[in-house]
């Protein structure tokens, strides 16, 4: 069993929902990265989802587009990212590994070359934003070769017809934006995510985690009624940019503490859900 | 490439999934796909509809003021000596450049569609303002996202758009010119996707934009052929235009495309030079990737990331291309080449000076490419160049590069 369908089962069995953290390779320093990884874990983080620095993310909303625009002046590269999970996976050999990003590093550095380095590293499973069914084929093929998961997403704009075609490629779980808009998008409407989802469980044993517009304990939590699993991204990386605002001179693992604190929070809001 | 060169292959592009040969595609965000499956099949419905295409037809007339003029630049052929040089005049047209061709196509769709508002990406000005004319005619918000470097360079567009009631949108994101104006332009579309229609200034974009910008702006070609048959009895012996994202280019090339004998030379912004870097040529030094929703040529590192681009004019300030472009140069129909700036600025003045036509910046690079083809040529041939829009924005920015205080 792959590490992400173990995962579900075992939080399946305990009545846990997973909590999904997302940061930037290589913002704000390449070398920090793997750091931040383990304590991302140690706060509560069952799944890391691993942002690929690109220079024109065009689903990310301002505070995630600054963290690629960082990582990308730190001379982060998509072989970097590879390197950053070969070190992750020295000390950790169970979290599941996500990375997501957008086409052209992985077009450029060749589908089936990619997708054995990436299994070579450790890596799960590939969210690739610009990459929808009808686009991804050839390197899906790829990926499945190298037991990688290419995890598919479904939007409030997805009609049955599609989530039906994006069901019956999808592997690993399936991911829910919660909302029109990019990432750090603001208006999450709960009563609405919980309605979709109920369409798409009707169609689909996979997980489901649900992402963009969670930025706190008490959306997470509203949110891990209903999913399976509960991705937070920008808010991290706000509370880490706003840590390294506020006093000049701050160490690398300092500025990590804010993101590692709101995770903890968030984690206790996703597991209150169930009580 | 090993493609059999027919004029059926020409009308088979691009296919059902919105591909030329192995490029183009939809390479999109999953909340975006919806959209472009109810355009897809909106445009399928109304291409053929003749209440559509008269309504087209008759704007183009009466408010663009089409047909434009196929022009023979006599004086400046004499200059150059050689080939007979025309200009077909889309500087003429309303708002002062082929792009309103386009604009008026896809405020059409967008007034089928119900959308009240539109919103567009620009580089030069030219593609905003374009937008925001039609807008205001059809009475919808319109909102144009321009790089915050492009907005210093077109001071006069910017107030332009103004004046006719958009909101010009400061991107200030990567390199803050086209590019990063096309990212924010999708962030928007992707935030307001039910109320908004996207107005597409290029060939460029997902499925089924690069056929659709493409189809409104061959009204260009049309004409020229027309025109160069009833003037010189014959089709031209080449035709030379601009190449950014391509639409020009495309409006005057495609209607030719199945005329083996016509040759085709897009020219793309050299800048400094293709040694230096600093150019914004992907066709001529380019590599093939995904960018803004379709597999191209791109200006971009070995690490895939888009490379940041460099050129005298801001509409022609782009990593990328049009698909259909990268799909002709792989099969060889057309040659693409590129001009650098300091040529550039030569063609400009010397249009301006010979024929009292100040052409933009843009357009002046194929200028620039056309006198050397034309020197080489004889008297009894004649090209055809895309006269793809007027100087007058580029006025304060030739200035400064001479050092004039105007």
């Amino acid at each position: 069993m792959s590490r992400l369908a173990g995962l579900f089962a075992a939080l399946k069995e305990q009545r846990r929902k997973a909590l999904i953290p997302y940061v930037v390779a290589g913002d704000p320093s390449p070398s920090g990265t793997v750091n931040l990884l383990h304590r991302l874990v140690a706060a509560g983080a069952d799944i890391l989802e691993i942002g690929v620095p690109f220079s024109d993310p065009m689903a990310e909303g301002l505070v995630i587009q600054l963290g690629h625009e960082r990582a990308l002046a730190n001379g982060m590269t998509l072989r970097g990212v590879l390197d950053i999970v070969t070190e992750f996976r020295r000390d950790n050999a169970e979290t599941p590994v996500v990375m997501m990003g957008y086409a052209n590093p992985i077009e450029r550095f060749g589908y089936q070359g990619f997708a054995k380095a990436s299994a070579d590293a450790g890596v799960d499973g590939l969210i690739t934003v610009d990459l929808p069914p009808e686009e991804v084929a050839l390197f899906d093929e790829a990926l499945l070769e190298a037991s990688i998961d290419n995890i598919l997403l479904i939007s409030p704009t997805t009609s049955i017809d599609r989530i039906k075609t994006i069901i019956a490629r999808a592997r690993g779980f399936i991911y829910c934006v919660a909302v029109k808009g990019v990432t750090g998008s603001g208006l999450l409407d709960v009563d609405d995510v919980a309605q979709r989802l109920s369409v798409i469980r009707g169609l689909t044993d996979l997980p489901l985690a649900v992402g963009f517009g969670i930025k706190d304990a008490d959306s997470a939590k509203r949110v891990a009624v209903v999913a399976d699993a509960v991705v937070v991204g920008s808010a991290l990386i706000d509370e880490m940019v706003r840590r390294s605002q506020s006093q000049v001179g701050l160490e690398e693992i300092q500025i990590h503490g804010a993101a590692v604190q709101l995770l903890a929070r968030i984690r206790a809001g996703v597991d209150s859900s169930h009580s | 490439m090993t493609v059999e060169v027919t004029p059926e292959l020409f009308a088979s592009v691009p296919d059902a999934h919105g591909r030329f040969g192995q490029f183009g595609g939809k390479f999109v965000a999953e909340t975006l796909m919806s959209a472009l499956a109810d355009l897809e099949s909106l445009y399928a419905s109304l291409k053929s509809d003749p209440a559509f295409l008269e309504e087209f037809d008759r704007d183009l007339a009466h408010y663009v003021g089409r047909p434009s003029p196929l022009y023979e630049a006599a004086r400046l052929s004499n200059q150059i000596g050689g080939a007979r040089i025309f200009l077909k005049r889309e500087d003429l047209n309303h708002t002062g450049a082929h792009k309103v061709n386009n604009t008026i196509g896809q405020a059409l769709l967008a007034k089928y569609m119900g959308k009240k508002r539109v919103i567009a990406e620009t580089g030069a000005g030219q593609h905003g303002v374009a937008s925001a004319t039609v807008a205001a005619r059809l009475g919808l918000e319109c909102h144009v996202f321009m790089g915050e470097e492009d907005i210093r360079r077109q001071s006069l567009n910017v107030y332009r758009m103004k004046l006719l009631g958009a909101e010009v949108v400061p991107v200030t994101s990567g390199s803050r010119t086209l590019k990063d104006a096309m990212n924010e332009a999708m962030r928007d579309w992707v935030t307001n996707v039910d109320s908004t229609f996207y107005i597409i200034g290029t060939v460029a974009g997902p499925h089924p934009y690069p056929m659709l910008v493409r189809d409104f702006q061959s009204v260009i070609g049309r004409e020229a052929r027309a025109q160069s048959l009833s003037q010189t009895g014959r089709l031209p012996d080449a035709l030379v235009a601009c190449v950014g994202g391509g639409s020009n280019a495309i409006g005057l090339f495609h209607p030719f495309l199945q005329d083996a004998e016509v040759e085709m030379f897009g020219v793309e912004a050299g800048g400094k030079g293709l040694e230096t870097g600093q150019h914004a040529a992907p066709l001529s030094v380019g590599s093939p990737g995904v960018l803004h929703g379709n597999r191209t040529y791109l200006m971009q590192d070995d690490d895939g990331q888009i490379l940041e681009t460099h050129s005298v004019s801001a509409g022609l300030d782009y990593p990328g291309v049009g698909p259909e472009h990268a799909w002709l140069k792989d099969i060889g129909r057309v040659k693409y080449v590129a001009a650098n700036d300091e040529e550039t600025l030569a063609a400009f003045h010397r249009l301006t000076r010979t024929e009292g036509i100040m052409p933009a910046l843009e357009t002046a690079h194929a200028l620039a490419h056309a006198e050397k083809l034309a020197a080489e040529m004889n008297p009894e041939q004649h090209i055809i160049v895309n006269l793809s829009g007027r100087g007058d924005k580029d006025i304060l920015t030739v200035a400064a590069l001479e050092g004039i205080e105007v």
